[in-house]
C-alpha cells in the first residue's frame, strides 16, 4: 500500500558479505579439527546462525525493509525454535 | 460505487476468451477464479473416489467377520480413504476454491499477486495426486500403512509406500505455494484504504491459514522424504533397529498434520463468519476477536502435535504439557462460537440453504471439538486412543465441519461463480439427508467407540454389529444427500443471479454475478470512516 522505496545495494556491501560467508565456512571446517566433545553440535549451529543473520540481512534486504518484515522473520524463528524446543523437551524428561 | 461495477460491459470470466478456448482456455487461465473452479471440479472427482472408498469399507463392516475382501484390501482401503480425503481434499479444500474465487475480490484485487504461480500450484497438486494414486497401481499393491504412514512399519513394509508419500510430498509444495501467494495478496493487494482491520474476516481466516501452510507443510515435506531415504538407502532415522526412533517420526509428522487440521477447519470458519452475519441480517458481532482467535489458532495451534502421541511412550511431563496446551486452543475456537451464536441473536433470519448449511457446521464443528477435549484429556485419552471414538471424533470435524463449511460456502458463492441460482427446495432436502446421514454414521461410532471397538479393523466382536449397521445406513442416507445436492447444483439451470442475492455486504457482491475478467470496473477504495461491511 505504502510507496516501494528502492534500496541498491553496492558491490562493497555485498563484496563484504562474500568475505564474511567464506571466513565463516573458513572457521566452520577448522573447528572440525579441534576436540569440542559436547559443545560440536552448538558451535556449528552458532556459526550457521551467524551466516544466515548475514544472509538474511543484507543479501536478503531485510536491513531496508519496514520493521514489520523483521517481526515476521522473528516470529516464523521463534515458532520453530518452539517446536524443536518442546521436540527436545520430551526427549530430554523421558 | 456499486452502480458503476453492476453495468459491466466487459465479458464474464466465464465467458471470456483469451488466446486459446475451450478446455484448453481454462488449463492454461491465470484467473484466479477460475484456477478456484479447477481445483473445485480436481477436488469433487476425488471427493467421489473417496467416499466411494468409504462405503466399500461399510460395507465390510456390515457384519462381523470377512464379508467380501479381507484384512490386506482392507488396510489399503482405509489407507487410499486417507490420502485422498486428508491431501487432495480437505487440506487444500476452502482455502484453494474460496480462498481463490471470493478472497482477491473481497480484498478488492483484480487477481493473486503471482496468478502464474498460482496456475503452477494447480498442476503441482495434479501431478501430486497422479503419483500418490499411481501407487495403486504399481509397485507391489497399495500402501497399506494409513494415511499417517506411521514408521518403522511404514520404512519395513514391501508396499508400495514410496510413491504415496511422493505424492503427499509434491501435495505440499502445492500447499505452500498457494500459501505464499496468499500472503502476498494479501499484504500488497488490498484495495486502498483497506488496513488489515478493514478486510472482512474470511480473508482474515485465509490468511492465518496462509501461514500455517508455508510454515508447517516443509517440515511434513522433509519428515517424508527422510522415509524414503530409509527405505531406499537405509539410514536411521526411525527404525530402531537401524538406531533411529520411532517416536521421533510421530513427532514430526504431527507437527504438520496437527496444523494441518487448522489448514482445513480455518478457512471453514471464515466462511461461516461471512455467511452468518448476511442471512441473519446483522453486521457480526465482535469481528475484531474473530479476526484476532484466527491468528490464535494459527499460532497456538502449531505446539499441540503430541496429543496424537499419548500413549507412544513419550515422557509424562511433555504429555501434560501438550494436554494443557491442547486445551487452550479450545479457547479461541470458542470465542469463534459465542461470536456467531450472538450475531445470530435478535438477528432477521432468514434460513435460505448456506444458512442452513452453516448451522449444520456450528452443531457437527461442537461435537467434534468438544469431543476433541476428552481426547486431549490424558486420562480418557489412553481409554479411547486409537478406537472408534476417535474416528467419528476426527469425522465431525473434517467432515461435519470442513465439508458442511464447503457445501455452505458452495450454496453461498455459487449464483457468483456462475450467474445462476440453484432450486432452494431441493437444496434443502438434500442438507436433510447430508445432515440425518452424518450423524447415522458417525455418531454410533462414538459408542461403539466407548465400548472398545478399535480402529482400522475390518473385523469385530458381535457386540458392536448394531452400531456398524447404523453406520451403515448412515452412509446410504449421506450419499443420497450428496447425490441430490451435486445433480441440484450441476444443473445451472436456474433462474439468473443478480448481483447481490443475499444481500451480502462484502465486495464481491458489489460486481455482476458472475464477475468480469478482472473484477472490478473501478478499483474501489475505502474512505477512513468506512467499516469492513458496508458495501451493500
Amino acid at each position: 500500500m505504502t510507496a516501494e522505496s528502492v534500496h541498491i545495494t553496492s558491490y562493497r556491501t555485498y563484496l563484504w558479505v562474500l568475505i564474511a560467508l567464506l571466513f565463516l565456512t573458513f572457521v566452520t571446517i577448522t573447528v572440525t579439527w579441534i576436540d569440542l566433545s559436547a559443545l560440536t553440535v552448538l558451535v556449528a549451529l552458532v556459526i550457521a546462525s551467524v551466516k544466515a543473520y548475514i544472509v538474511l540481512t543484507w543479501f536478503m534486504h531485510l536491513k531496508y525493509e519496514s520493521s514489520l518484515f523483521r517481526v515476521l522473520v522473528i516470529v516464523v524463528l521463534a515458532i520453530y525454535a518452539l517446536v524443536i524446543g518442546l521436540t527436545y523437551f520430551d526427549y530430554l524428561l523421558r | 460505487m456499486t452502480a458503476e461495477n453492476i453495468h459491466h460491459p466487459e465479458p464474464s470470466y466465464l465467458e471470456y476468451r483469451g488466446k486459446y478456448k475451450g478446455l484448453l482456455g481454462w488449463l492454461t487461465t491465470t484467473d484466479h477464479k477460475r484456477i478456484g473452479l479447477m481445483y473445485m471440479y480436481a477436488m469433487m472427482v476425488f471427493f467421489i473416489v473417496g467416499v466411494i472408498l468409504g462405503e466399500l469399507m461399510r460395507l465390510e463392516l456390515f457384519r462381523p467377520g470377512q464379508q467380501f475382501y479381507g484384512p490386506q484390501v482392507y488396510n489399503g482401503l482405509f489407507t487410499l480413504h486417507g490420502i485422498i480425503m486428508i491431501f487432495t481434499v480437505v487440506i487444500p479444500g476452502l482455502a484453494a476454491v474460496f480462498g481463490n474465487f471470493a478472497m482477491p475480490i473481497m480484498i478488492g484485487a483484480k487477481d493473486v499477486a503471482f496468478p502464474r504461480l498460482n496456475l503452477f500450484s494447480w498442476y503441482l497438486f495434479i501431478l501430486g495426486a497422479a503419483i500418490a494414486l499411481s501407487s495403486q497401481f504399481m509397485g507391489d499393491g497399495p500402501p497399506d500403512t494409513g494415511w499417517t504412514f506411521y514408521a518403522p512399519y511404514s520404512v519395513t513394509t514391501h508396499t508400495n509406500v514410496i510413491a504415496a508419500v511422493l505424492g503427499a510430498f509434491v501435495l505440499g509444495f502445492s500447499s505452500i505455494l498457494t500459501g505464499l501467494n496468499f500472503i502476498v495478496t494479501i499484504h500488497r493487494l488490498r484495495a486502498p484504504g483497506m488496513t488489515f482491520f478493514k478486510m472482512p474476516l474470511f480473508p482474515w481466516a485465509v490468511y492465518a491459514t496462509a501461514w500455517i501452510q508455508v510454515l508447517a507443510t516443509p517440515i511434513v515435506g522433509i519428515t517424508l522424504l527422510m522415509i524414503i531415504a530409509e527405505r531406499t538407502l537405509r539410514i536411521g532415522f526411525f527404525d530402531p533397529n537401524l538406531g533411529g526412533d520411532p517416536v521421533l517420526y510421530q513427532h514430526l509428522f504431527w507437527i504438520y498434520s496437527h496444523p494441518a487440521v487448522y489448514i482445513m477447519i480455518l478457512p471453514a470458519m471464515g466462511v461461516v463468519t461471512e455467511i452468518i452475519p448476511t442471512f441473519s441480517q446483522r453486521r457480526v458481532f465482535g469481528y475484531k476477536a474473530i479476526a484476532l482467535s484466527s491468528m490464535a489458532i494459527a499460532f497456538v495451534g502449531y505446539f499441540v502435535w503430541a496429543h496424537h502421541m499419548f500413549t507412544s511412550g513419550m515422557s509424562s511431563t511433555a504429555r501434560w504439557i501438550f494436554s494443557l496446551l491442547t486445551f487452550l486452543v479450545a479457547v479461541p475456537s470458542a470465542i469463534k462460537v459465542f461470536n456467531w451464536v450472538t450475531t445470530m441473536y435478535k438477528g432477521s433470519i432468514d434460513v435460505k440453504p448456506p444458512f442452513l448449511y452453516s448451522l449444520g457446521f456450528i452443531f457437527l464443528f461442537m461435537i467434534g471439538g468438544l469431543t476433541g477435549l476428552s481426547l486431549g484429556s490424558l486420562a480418557t485419552n489412553i481409554h479411547v486412543h486409537d478406537t472408534a471414538y476417535v474416528v467419528a471424533h476426527f469425522h465431525y470435524i473434517v467432515f461435519g465441519g470442513v465439508g458442511f463449511a464447503f457445501f455452505a460456502a458452495l450454496h453461498y458463492w455459487y449464483p457468483k461463480m456462475y450467474g445462476r441460482m440453484y432450486n432452494f427446495k431441493l437444496a434443502n432436502i438434500a442438507f436433510v439427508f447430508l445432515f440425518a446421514g452424518f450423524n447415522l454414521l458417525y455418531f454410533p461410532q462414538f459408542i461403539i467407540g466407548l465400548m472398545g471397538m478399535p480402529r482400522r479393523y475390518f473385523d469385530y466382536l458381535p457386540q458392536f454389529t448394531f452400531g456398524m449397521q447404523l453406520s451403515f445406513y448412515g452412509g446410504i442416507l449421506l450419499a443420497i444427500g450428496l447425490v441430490l445436492m451435486l445433480y441440484n447444483l450441476f444443473q445451472k439451470n436456474g433462474a439468473k443471479a443478480p448481483a447481490n442475492p443475499w444481500g451480502g455486504s462484502t465486495l464481491e457482491w458489489t460486481i455482476p454475478s458472475p464477475p468480469p475478467v478482472e473484477n472490478f470496473d473501478v478499483m474501489p477504495e475505502m474512505g477512513p470512516d468506512e467499516e469492513p461491511y458496508d458495501y451493500k
